[in-house]
């Protein structure tokens, strides 16, 4: 080729400059307007790209006993969870993590539904995998594409069985929870109460969550926490604090009747607190925790001794002798009898009103009973003719008004009504019949159609404790405030005194209890027993009492029930004693003895120096 | 022996033109720290954090052949020309019986394996073609006249580029049209017939719109009418029938395929194409470039690329890290100093009295434009992606060697005594 002209190479370089400025112009144009223009938007997406919003769970509120001692608290749990991912890989991610977490088909086939019906959400494996699992995850991190792992609190309930139905149980919120109105605010997979303070508290215990930012790979793998955007802290639920004294329920867990079923409730004298609630069988709350296993959930569900059945608020029972306080009270409110009087037909074993008659418990009768002798007794023929001078209209209104038809209003769900007549209509509503006025006396002696909670009678023994006022038995601890009081015994000092005299001697010597008088302490009550449904091999045993020192006002006011158990003073009163006993001892710092009732002394041959025979 | 005006001082003999051999060790320093960036992950792979390593090594090797071909007579480089062009094209169609896949691009037959030593014989085929072309360009009495005089060099180029297409290579095949305008344009080719020998391509881009089409057909018209003493009736037909059918059956025969099928085809032109979805790639690159901003995430601090979100980052996508991590400002220097380069070759060009250096010097800087422009360009969604690297940055040995050799040539000729 001819050497071109020096000329025309200039042309032609400026030619291919100019090309080259312009497609170099082109590339800094755009690049500017991606990097310098729109470059926040491209920040957003680079974010969104690399960081996973994780919830932060908030640790439910510390719950603490009368003492301050802790009965349900959060110790740290580590979950596993899976970002969400098609359901396929999802279940290729579980079948490789299945020998790690010990997960079965059965879960597997679950948990990928659950991914599936929730595809935006993170699914969480487990929420209590053992360290060693955690372990051992980690450490084949790389295996494991949108894997992440987290300590999360977990619920600790230290007071375990002995605590079971008074504080309930927390699970995953439900499906069916979350559309009611109660878990308005509430998001899938929140832990929740279920049951007990732990339902009835729960906006308080919950506390709100938080969000915390993970940063990802292209592939899911979770490289570290994010701390750059404001990731917001969870806030712990309150803590609550109880009447409830967590030694007292553990006592009482312990001493019940082994094998039996039942319910004990123990108030407070000063404040109606409730001191401690119990039912047997009962159940340990740590089990929930976490999920309850299948098997475990079964068993309690078909257990023929129904440990998730809370007797003590929800369990019915006629009360029996222990309702004859009632009736003595009302008699007394009334002015229908005075408490020296002799009712004017002494008990031969039975009483015949208007063509009916109806039995003493004893054959041979009690002879002449004033109101004191009545109670001490249980004579049925005194109750029965105070009975009828009350009058069948008035001892239904009587005993409505002291809520015998009605729930106490304790702070834990699903407490039942009382079973009672309000007036001469529900026996039309119900049977179809106007009562006749003998009704009255299967009333008057806590039979007939009356049911009442261990907790109701425990309210009403309550009243007869203090000055006759009873206030709503509560479970949380409210310092400051004052007692709010359902109803009251509109009754004498005196008249009250009487009351109580007839429970005395129930314990003093040569009544039914008189075995489970304690050395300390003033220990008076009723026993009952109660025949029920006509399935019932056995009555249930009843014992409603109350307890202080000698001389003084009682301090606590306790119900044991145990049913089938007979007898009121040899299956519940001893427990009554005992656990008074040991709320005492512990309230006036002496130490508490394996040894406590008069039963206990004289089986074990030690000397009982209060004991006074007759 | 005493100095004489025929031998270059010592600066000359080693480092051929200073400013061009510094421009082009800058870069390749440059891209060994962005290679060693772009292996600094959240999860390390075993190969890219090791990568730089071995583009350290890669770098001797270039420079050694950088330094051996300065020390080569320019009549043997003339010489060597057409027998390179020979083995060039021999090589390619070995490779397409016996290549293999390697790192990244598993699934192709790019490289040949020599006992222990692998290469692509595409990247010798740039050289070889440029040679091959500037050979047969220079040998001309005057610059071409007539589409007829294209015909020639046009052949000469498509030959190697239908080799490498069928690899499949589409972004190495564009090279060598980069090659071909830029010598033929040296040349002295007039610019109208380097766009008649475009337009067909035009055309088929084009087509994609009826509308833009159809004026672009009536000006094709319009401009074939004008010149029309200059053209052969039969050139001009067909051209014309060439654009016809580019812009008028191509499109409704891509429209009859089925999604599958023209996936296929687009897949056959690019396998590195939308491995996880459609335009993962190309998004995920824009997100790191847009994300880096005015200043950047910091050296080996880019959170896309750290958390394998960018793909290809050391090879093809080396652009995207430096987007990321240096932001608008290393963007801009990154350019700065590839237009430097390239003013330098064509200032090189313009003051060598050769004309066989003058257009080995044009196909360069074609080969290297169209490198640069597409890579870079498809990092930001200006050109659809391509498998094409970036030169002295990207991570591969192969290309480095071939870029360093480029630059001896561009060196080792442009000093040539007239």
């Amino acid at each position: 080729m001819k050497q071109p002209h020096p000329q025309a190479k200039r042309s032609q370089a400026r030619g291919a400059m100019v090309v080259l400025f312009v497609l170099m112009g082109v590339l800094l144009v755009s690049f500017f307007r991606a990097q310098v223009v729109r470059g926040s938007t491209w920040v957003l997406q680079s974010d969104s790209n690399r960081l996973r919003v994780l919830q932060v769970p908030a640790p439910r509120g510390t719950i603490f006993d009368r003492n301050g001692r802790i009965i349900a608290d959060n110790v740290p749990a580590y979950s596993v969870s899976l970002f969400p991912a098609p359901p396929d890989s999802i279940r290729a991610t579980l079948e490789r993590l299945a020998p790690l977490l010990e997960l079965d088909e059965e879960r597997i086939d679950v948990l990928v539904d659950e991914a599936r019906a929730n595809r935006r959400s993170a699914l969480r494996v487990t929420d209590n995998a053992p360290f060693e699992s955690i372990a051992a995850v980690e450490e084949r991190r790389a295996d494991f594409p949108g894997v992440f792992m987290e300590m999360r609190p977990r619920r600790r309930y230290v007071g375990g069985a002995a605590v079971g139905h008074a504080l309930g149980y927390v699970g995953e919120v439900s499906a069916a929870e979350l559309e009611s109105a109660f878990f308005q605010d509430y998001e899938r997979g929140m832990i929740v109460g279920k049951d007990g303070l732990e339902r009835q508290y729960e906006q308080k215990l919950q506390g709100r969550k938080g969000v915390r930012y993970v940063e990802v790979d292209a592939v899911g793998r979770v490289v570290g926490s994010f701390e750059g955007q404001a990731a917001a802290p969870a806030v712990p639920g309150q803590a609550i604090h109880l009447n409830l004294d967590l030694d007292l329920m553990e006592y009482i867990h312990e001493h019940f009747p082994p094998g039996m079923r039942g319910a004990v409730v123990a108030l407070n004298v000063e404040d109606g607190g409730v001191l401690a609630l119990y039912s047997a069988p009962s159940f340990d709350p740590n089990d929930f925790v976490g999920g309850i296993s299948r098997t475990l959930w079964n068993e309690l569900n078909q257990d023929p001794s129904r440990p998730l059945f809370n007797r003590a608020v929800v369990g019915r029972y006629p009360p029996a002798s222990t309702w004859k306080l009632a009736t003595a009270a009302i008699g007394l409110e009334m002015g229908v009898v005075e408490p020296e009087e002799f009712m004017p037909q002494a008990c031969f074993g039975s009483y015949t009103f208007q063509g009916v008659t109806r039995r003493c418990w004893r054959p041979q009768g009690h002879g002449h009973q004033d109101m004191a002798g009545a109670i001490a007794h249980s004579c049925n023929v005194y109750f029965y003719q105070l009975g009828l001078r009350i009058g069948l209209e008035r001892l239904v209104e009587e005993g409505t008004r002291l809520g015998f038809g009605d729930a106490c209003g304790v702070d834990l769900p699903r407490e039942s009504l009382g079973v009672f007549p309000e007036s001469l209509d529900w026996w039309q509503r119900r049977f179809n019949y106007r009562p006749f006025e003998n009704e009255v006396m299967a009333l008057s002696i806590g039979q007939g159609p009356n049911d009442q909670t261990p907790l109701k009678m425990a309210q009403f023994y309550l009243a007869l404790a203090r000055d006759g006022s009873a206030p709503r038995p509560q479970l949380l601890r409210t310092p400051g405030q004052d007692p709010e009081t359902d109803w009251r015994l509109d009754l004498s000092e005196a008249s009250l005194q009487t009351l109580r005299d007839g429970l005395r001697a129930v314990t003093a010597p040569g009544g039914t209890a008189h075995l489970s008088s304690l050395e300390h302490w003033e220990f008076i009550g009723k026993t009952g027993t109660a025949q029920g449904s006509p399935t019932q091999e056995r009555a249930h045993a009843w014992f409603a009492g109350m307890a202080g020192p000698w001389g003084e006002d009682p301090e606590i006011a306790i119900v044991v029930l145990v049913e089938e158990g007979e007898s009121g003073s040899a299956a519940a009163a001893p427990l009554a004693a005992k656990a008074s006993d040991f709320f005492l001892r512990r309230k006036y710092g002496i130490p508490v003895d394996t040894i406590q009732t008069l039963g206990e002394h004289l089986r074990s041959g030690t000397p009982a120096p209060w004991a006074r025979w007759n | 022996m005493p100095p004489t005006s025929s031998s270059p001082p010592r600066s000359k003999r080693w480092l051929g033109d200073p400013i061009l051999a510094g421009l082009a060790l800058v870069l390749s320093l440059f891209g060994i720290a962005m290679v060693y960036s772009a292996g600094v992950l959240n999860i390390p792979s075993p190969v890219t954090s090791i990568a730089w390593r071995r583009q350290v090594l890669w770098l001797v090797v270039a420079l050694i052949a950088f330094v051996a071909i300065l020390q080569a007579r320019p009549r043997w480089i003339e010489w060597a020309a057409i027998p390179a062009y020979g083995l060039a094209v021999i090589l390619l169609a070995a490779t397409l019986v016996v290549g293999t896949g390697a790192g990244t691009a598993e699934g192709v037959g790019r490289w040949i394996q020599l006992g222990p030593l692998r290469f692509q014989p595409a990247e010798f085929a740039k050289l070889a073609a440029v040679l091959g072309l500037a050979r047969l360009l220079s040998v001309r009495e005057t610059p071409p006249q007539g589409l007829r005089d294209l015909v020639a060099p046009s052949a000469l180029m498509g030959l190697p580029l239908i080799l490498v297409v069928l690899q499949p290579d589409l972004g190495t095949a564009l090279a060598f049209i980069g090659i071909l305008f830029a010598a033929l344009y040296w040349a002295g080719t007039p610019p109208l017939l380097l766009f008649l020998l475009a337009s067909p391509g035009l055309a088929l881009i084009l087509s994609f719109s009826t509308p833009v089409w159809s004026v672009y057909f009536v000006g094709l018209l319009v401009l074939i009418y004008i010149f029309r003493y200059r053209l052969y009736l039969a050139e001009s037909v067909g051209i014309l029938l060439l654009n016809l059918a580019a812009g008028t059956v191509a499109n409704p025969l891509w429209g009859r395929l089925a999604d599958y099928q023209r996936n296929r085809l687009l897949v056959f032109l690019d396998p590195g194409m939308d491995p996880r979805g459609a335009g993962w790639n190309l998004i995920q690159s824009k997100v790191a470039i847009g994300s880096g901003g005015l200043t950047g995430k910091g050296f080996t601090q880019g959170t896309q690329k750290r958390l394998d979100f960018l793909p290809e980052q050391h090879t093809d996508f080396i652009f995207s890290v430096i987007g990321e991590e240096l932001g608008f400002i290393g963007v801009t220097l990154a350019v700065a100093l590839f237009a430097f380069l390239l003013l330098r070759v064509i200032r090189l060009a313009e003051i060598t009295p050769d004309p066989f250096a003058g257009l080995v010097l044009f196909g360069i800087f074609g080969a290297w434009l169209v490198h640069i422009f597409i890579n870079i360009g498809m990092t930001i969604g200006l050109v659809p992606i391509t498998g094409i690297p970036l030169p002295f940055l990207s991570y591969g040995g192969t290309f480095l060697v071939t870029c360093w050799a480029f630059t001896a040539l561009a060196a080792r000729l442009a000093r040539r005594e007239a």
